[in-house]
């Protein structure tokens, strides 16, 4: 009797289900060229919008976005932050630099990692530069670019962040 | 009177535009965002609208179990134009049910005009494994039990009660696959006799495989506004008279799985027996299933059912309910029809069921 009433707080269901992955055709031709030491970005033929990471679409449109443009090492800071805690199994030791970076000849952003850098001087509208595995190393993964680094080139205006092509000039409307 | 039949003077609602992709046995490494786009171009374009901002509210269903994907479906509001902001909203179900969630907006006043999409990739997963994690968490989905075994659970109990034989379930294997045949998007069609089917191996018995509807990739989506916005647009239009959904318990041992009375009950809410139906198109996974389903909407000599094949041709999750409701509404404005009836289904064994009226405006 006494052991009917204790109260059952759990039971144990583990669930596992297995699944055959695919990154999509879109975001596939991105990996692959990344794999291959290349940053890629697509265009909108609605907006002309360049996007990086690339998923298909463009999302303001909804319109699929097929045409490949190979983006530029160099890129500008859009936004950071400095990070006081550990990111947990990663090596990278705090305080340290996460950012907004748009490529040269993209007009979106993504996130990666500063480094090699003072962490008080980061600042918007910096120059930056990717810095690559050694080749050997290069897989389906964003982190075959360890970090991004800065680079001695006067800094962008806010305004034209973004708007840069892959030479580094702004871009004629 | 009860459901949204009684709400119908209101507002009625025009459905417009439906387009279905092929089903896949697999779409390979298409995402979800590049299964979606060509349908809601394709509806978008039957209508000569530009994309989703023409439109007053956006849903769609989708199951991210499916394709072992979190959050899918946030991922495919790439494909809608969502720049500046839409009213969009989501249902973890079939599509069918996103309709009736539009539907409600539309008839509260809330919006004109809705955009419904449903997509499924069910082939990275083993389906029937993944959909057994809908059953009851503490007793039932710890032993794995699959949809396949529960429906042929099912199916043994009508065969042993009389109530169908195994030739009945071959027979409507066989009008499937035949009506398949005129269905461009289907994934199996063929012209195969009731002998035939009969001298295939047993699956999970007394099923043979093709009792059991395919597992498929693709996506379908809709457009559907009131009267006065369709008149607006100058396209032929069918009216969307009634709809309902019911569900029945979770507990299938309470349940008799012979029949199906919560689709009697949305039948009958969604006004089923007011008039004649031309064509049915029943989501129907499990041949047996069809056959319950035809008796508990009372569906007789004169009506054509799952003239497109059915889900037994090709069975896109989370779109196949919303592509019954599209199937008839085709049929319709192309004049095949008159009047029809399109069901949806969900869970195990037919436990949710939605039963809409479709008519020529
Ligand atoms: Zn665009």
């Amino acid at each position: 009797m006494s052991e009917a009433r204790e109260p059952v707080t759990g039971i144990e269901a583990p669930v596992y289900l297995q699944y055959q992955f695919t990154a999509g055709r879109a975001p596939s031709r991105f990996l692959s060229a990344l794999k291959q030491g290349r940053l890629t970005g697509q265009r909108c033929p609605g907006c002309s919008q360049v996007y990086i990471p690339p998923r298909g679409a463009c999302p303001a449109c909804g319109i699929a976005t097929e045409e490949e443009v190979t983006l530029s090492n160099k890129a500008t800071v859009q936004s950071f932050t400095i990070v006081y805690i550990p990111i947990p199994g990663n090596p990278i030791k705090p305080p340290y630099i996460v950012a907004n970076l748009v490529p040269d000849g993209a007009n979106i952003s993504f996130i990666h990692l500063l480094s090699e850098c003072v962490n008080e001087e980061v600042h918007i509208g910096q120059r930056v530069q990717a810095v690559w595995k050694p080749e050997a190393e290069w897989d389906y993964k964003m982190d075959n670019i360890i970090y991004y680094k800065p680079l001695d080139e006067p800094d962008v205006p806010v305004e034209l962040i973004g708007k840069l092509g892959v030479d580094g000039r702004e871009v004629q409307p | 009177m009860s459901g949204l039949k009684a709400m119908s003077a209101q507002r009625d609602i025009a459905i417009v535009a439906f387009h279905q992709s092929d089903c896949q046995a697999s779409a390979g490494a298409t995402n979800e965002v590049e299964l979606i786009m060509p349908e809601i171009r394709a509806v978008m374009d039957q209508v000569g609208l530009h994309n989703a901002q023409d439109v007053d509210f956006v849903c769609s269903g989708s199951c991210d179990y499916l394709q072992g994907a979190a959050f899918a479906f946030v991922a495919g509001v790439d494909a809608l134009g969502a720049v500046p902001p839409i009213r969009e909203s989501h249902v973890e179900m079939d599509a069918a049910w996103a309709l009736y969630e539009s539907v409600l907006k539309i008839r509260m006043g809330h919006a004109d005009s809705a955009l419904i999409y449903g997509f499924a990739k069910s082939s990275p997963g083993e389906l029937p494994i993944v959909l057994s994690q809908q059953l009851d968490p503490y007793y039932l989905a710890p032993l794995w039990v699959d949809t396949v075994s529960l429906a042929a659970m099912q199916a043994r109990l009508m065969l042993d009660a009389g109530k169908i034989t195994e030739a009945d379930m071959a027979a409507v294997v066989s009008r499937s696959r035949r009506n398949a045949m005129n269905n461009p998007h289907a994934q199996l069609a063929g012209d195969l006799s009731v002998e035939a089917l009969l001298q295939e191996a047993p699956f999970v018995s007394p099923l043979r495989r093709h009792d059991c509807s395919p597992v498929s990739d693709g996506a379908s989506a809709m457009i559907i506004a009131t009267v006065e916005q369709a008149e607006a647009w100058g396209k032929p239009y069918a009216i969307l008279r009634g709809i309902d959904h019911r569900i029945e318990s979770h507990n299938l041992c309470t349940r008799d799985l012979t029949d199906s009375p919560s689709t009697r009950r949305a039948a009958e809410a969604a006004g089923v027996a007011d008039g004649a139906i031309d064509v049915a198109e029943l989501y129907a996974p499990f041949s047996h299933q069809e056959i319950i389903l035809s008796r508990a909407l009372g569906l007789g000599e004169g009506t054509r059912v799952n003239p497109s094949g059915g889900v037994l041709a090709g069975n896109l999750m989370m779109a196949s309910g919303l592509s019954r409701v599209g199937e008839v509404f085709q049929r319709i404005v192309s004049g095949e029809a008159r009047r029809g009836v399109a069901h949806a289904t969900s869970g195990p064994c037919l436990q949710h069921n939605l039963v809409a009226v479709v008519e020529a405006a």
